[in-house]
């Protein structure tokens, strides 16, 4: 099942590592983290691939998110887990530019944002997933993974209609990744039909397709296993491994199987009512205590069975 | 993991060249055929005005269909396709009447983006609502300033007869051949848009505005796109309407209840399909015709104009209402199945598995 996920030319990546190097680092603001330095935690020198500073965001006085730091380094898979109403997806919605953050900033490829753009976000080499599906039912499976390279097509809307050799080509090339994408998530015989009636494994395996089509630097993953059977979860964590491991793309998921959590993950980071109360490697939060009490000695009982 | 009951090439092998193969098949005999053995009231009274309604779905079908934003005032830029070629055939004599209807398309779409504006706002039903405006708008600027109908003292224009490079068009057939081959281009290139990445990112826009963003599809531009797309087909269907179906304008024939007409059409044939365009619109038209005879065979002299157009409302809610329950994806689907000729159990297996 092990198939080669298409290998493009890497140049985006190569540009994208080299990039930022001059100014201050984001990095620097793991230094006020409350948790031990890690083994892995990225260097002062590399660039991170995301770094949030101090982000507080709330609504209406509920606070979602109180000076929350995070960093991650390229080619690292972290993980962001706590209990329901953590501010998890408050976190991924403010690094996509869905919410504005009350103060604080984020850093994408080298340039920081008070609100990531929404509109460039697919230019600056940022995919996601949402926690609810969000697939364009009316349209084929083909078609959805292929709309995952909309923000690369140069060619306007007369170039398309005449079937220019610009459109042409495009055309083409989007249909050519879109099949790879197709193959690598084996999702071949549902090619042509509408997302809409199929099964939830299959659509949240089509819009990983949709969001790795465009080879993000950066993959931004909503609880991707939730609804999944074992075996599907088993699956779709070789997937993201693989990915990671071939391209190197940096992966921050939000997770709640504490298993598929400490078996994927690089780092992890825990939230607890919009606060960052821990930040390590798997091991390192596995014997936190703050962690423990707050989340995971609670988590692990309800979720007994799942093993790791 | 359960495989899927149709296979995908399926859909493809029978489908498409079928899909060809009938729109070939129309198109002989809708040019070839009809013109030699149809009489003056099929064209007149069918089919002319059949092409017109059925391109004016078509061009709301780019916009609620495809895109997801409803509108109620699909009439009124009827009514600026209408006008605007008129003025520009009055005013502007030495233009070609090609190149007016052109043009009274782009007017069209012109007035359509302004009134497109809301759309950045708003949504679903208040989006509705705002699209009244422009409906309501429309029809107190052509009544309020005689400009637009040339001082006309009764606000009714009576259009000058239709000629292209000199030949005149005015007969029944010749008005008929002239808006087959107006619906057929513009049908040929909204085609080409639902089938390239624009028409990909309408569907994207209206399935899940957020995901459409967050992968690069210019939301905005993307629904302004789609008002001036619409309301340029839209108002191509004006001219013909106007020009080769009634050849008078007067603002009163473009009312809100025009604009339902073509909301009908387009949710009655399919929503997001072009070919519902076509089977909506036959559909509104042919079915008055039949209720008449129908109710004069059953009722004879009981059957009068009121009560026919009563039943019409009725019966036509009644569709509307039976369409929306059974089948929201309206004619289109159900010539789906027809064409397709496949079995029921498959069907419903594809429709909910």
């Amino acid at each position: 099942m092990e198939r080669a996920f298409p290998q493009g030319p890497l140049s985006r990546w190569q540009a994208g590592e080299g990039r930022g190097g001059g100014n201050r680092s984001p990095n620097h603001v793991i230094g006020a983290t409350p948790m031990p330095a890690a083994a892995l935690a990225p260097s002062p020198d590399t660039p991170a691939a995301l770094a949030v500073e101090r982000v507080s965001l709330s609504f209406g006085g509920v606070v979602a998110l109180s000076e929350v730091d995070l960093s991650v380094a390229p080619g690292e898979i972290r993980a962001i887990i706590g209990p329901n109403g953590a501010g998890k997806s408050s976190l991924l919605n403010v690094v996509s530019g869905l919410y504005k953050p009350d103060q604080g900033r984020v850093w994408l490829s080298g340039h920081s944002f008070a609100q990531t753009p929404t509109d460039r976000l697919a230019h600056l080499g940022v995919a996601r997933t949402f926690q609810n599906l969000a697939l364009f039912k009316g349209l084929s499976v083909l078609d959805n993974v292929a709309s995952g390279l909309t923000h690369s097509l140069r060619a306007g809307v007369l170039a398309q209609i005449v079937g220019s050799p610009l459109a042409r080509r495009e055309k083409r090339a989007v249909e050519e990744r879109a099949e790879e994408a197709i193959a690598f998530f084996h999702l071949d015989s549902y090619r042509d039909r509408p997302v809409g009636g199929l099964p939830y494994g299959v659509q949240k395996r089509v819009e990983l397709a949709r969001a790795l089509i465009a080879r993000p630097h950066l993959l931004l993953l909503d609880e991707p296993m939730a609804g999944m059977t074992l075996t599907e979860k088993r699956e779709l964590t070789g997937y993201i491994r693989a990915v990671r491991d071939r391209h190197n793309t940096t992966i921050v998921l939000i997770e709640h199987d504490i298993g598929v959590v400490m078996g994927l993950s690089d780092r992890i980071a825990v939230l607890d009512y919009g606060r960052r109360i821990a930040d390590g490697t798997p091991e390192e939060i596995r014997n936190n205590q703050t962690v423990i009490d707050a989340y995971l000695g609670v988590a692990h009982d309800l979720e007994a069975g799942e093993g790791i | 993991m359960t495989d899927a009951v149709l296979k995908p090439s399926e859909t493809s092998a029978s489908g498409l060249p079928l899909t060809a193969l009938g729109v070939g098949a129309l198109l002989v005999v809708a040019f070839g055929v009809l013109p030699l053995v149809g009489g003056e009231y099929l064209f007149d009274a069918i089919l002319t005005p059949f092409l017109a309604l059925a391109l004016a779905g078509l061009g709301l079908n780019i916009l609620t269909g495809y895109t997801g934003q409803v509108s109620l005032g699909s009439s009124a830029f009827m009514a600026v396709g209408a006008y605007a070629a008129y003025n520009l055939s009055l005013r502007l004599p030495g233009l070609p009447f090609l190149l007016d209807i052109l043009l009274a398309g782009v007017v069209a779409a012109a007035v359509g983006l302004v009134f497109g504006l809301p759309s950045l706002r708003l949504r679903g039903f208040y989006l509705a609502v705002s699209t009244l405006a422009a409906q309501f708008f429309v029809q107190w600027v052509f009544n309020k300033f005689g400009w637009f109908s040339n001082g006309s003292a009764s606000g009714v224009i009576t259009v000058p007869p239709l000629t292209i490079a000199g030949v005149a068009l005015d007969g029944s057939v010749g008005r008929y051949l002239f808006s087959l081959s107006v619906v057929t281009l513009v049908t040929l290139l909204v085609w080409r848009i639902t089938r390239s990445a624009t028409g990909r990112s309408l569907i994207a826009v209206r399935d899940h505005e957020t995901a459409a963003r967050v992968i690069g599809v210019p939301v905005l531009r993307v629904k302004l796109f789609a008002f001036g797309l619409s309301s340029f087909v839209i108002g191509v269907a004006g001219v013909l309407w106007a020009f080769a179906y009634l050849r008078t304008i007067e603002p009163a024939g473009f009312n809100l209840d025009r604009s339902f007409q073509i909301l009908f059409i387009v949710i009655i044939g399919g929503l997001a399909s072009i070919r519902g365009a076509f089977l909506g619109a036959g559909l509104i038209v042919v079915f008055p015709l039949v209720l008449a005879r129908l109710g004069e065979a059953l009722l004879g002299g009981l059957f009068d104009s009121g009560v026919l157009e009563m039943s019409q409302r009725i019966v036509l809610g009644l569709l509307i209402i039976g369409f929306l329950i059974a089948e929201p994806a309206g004619l289109s689907a159900l010539l789906d199945r027809a064409l397709l000729n496949r079995g029921w159990r498959r069907l419903t297996a594809r429709a909910r598995p």
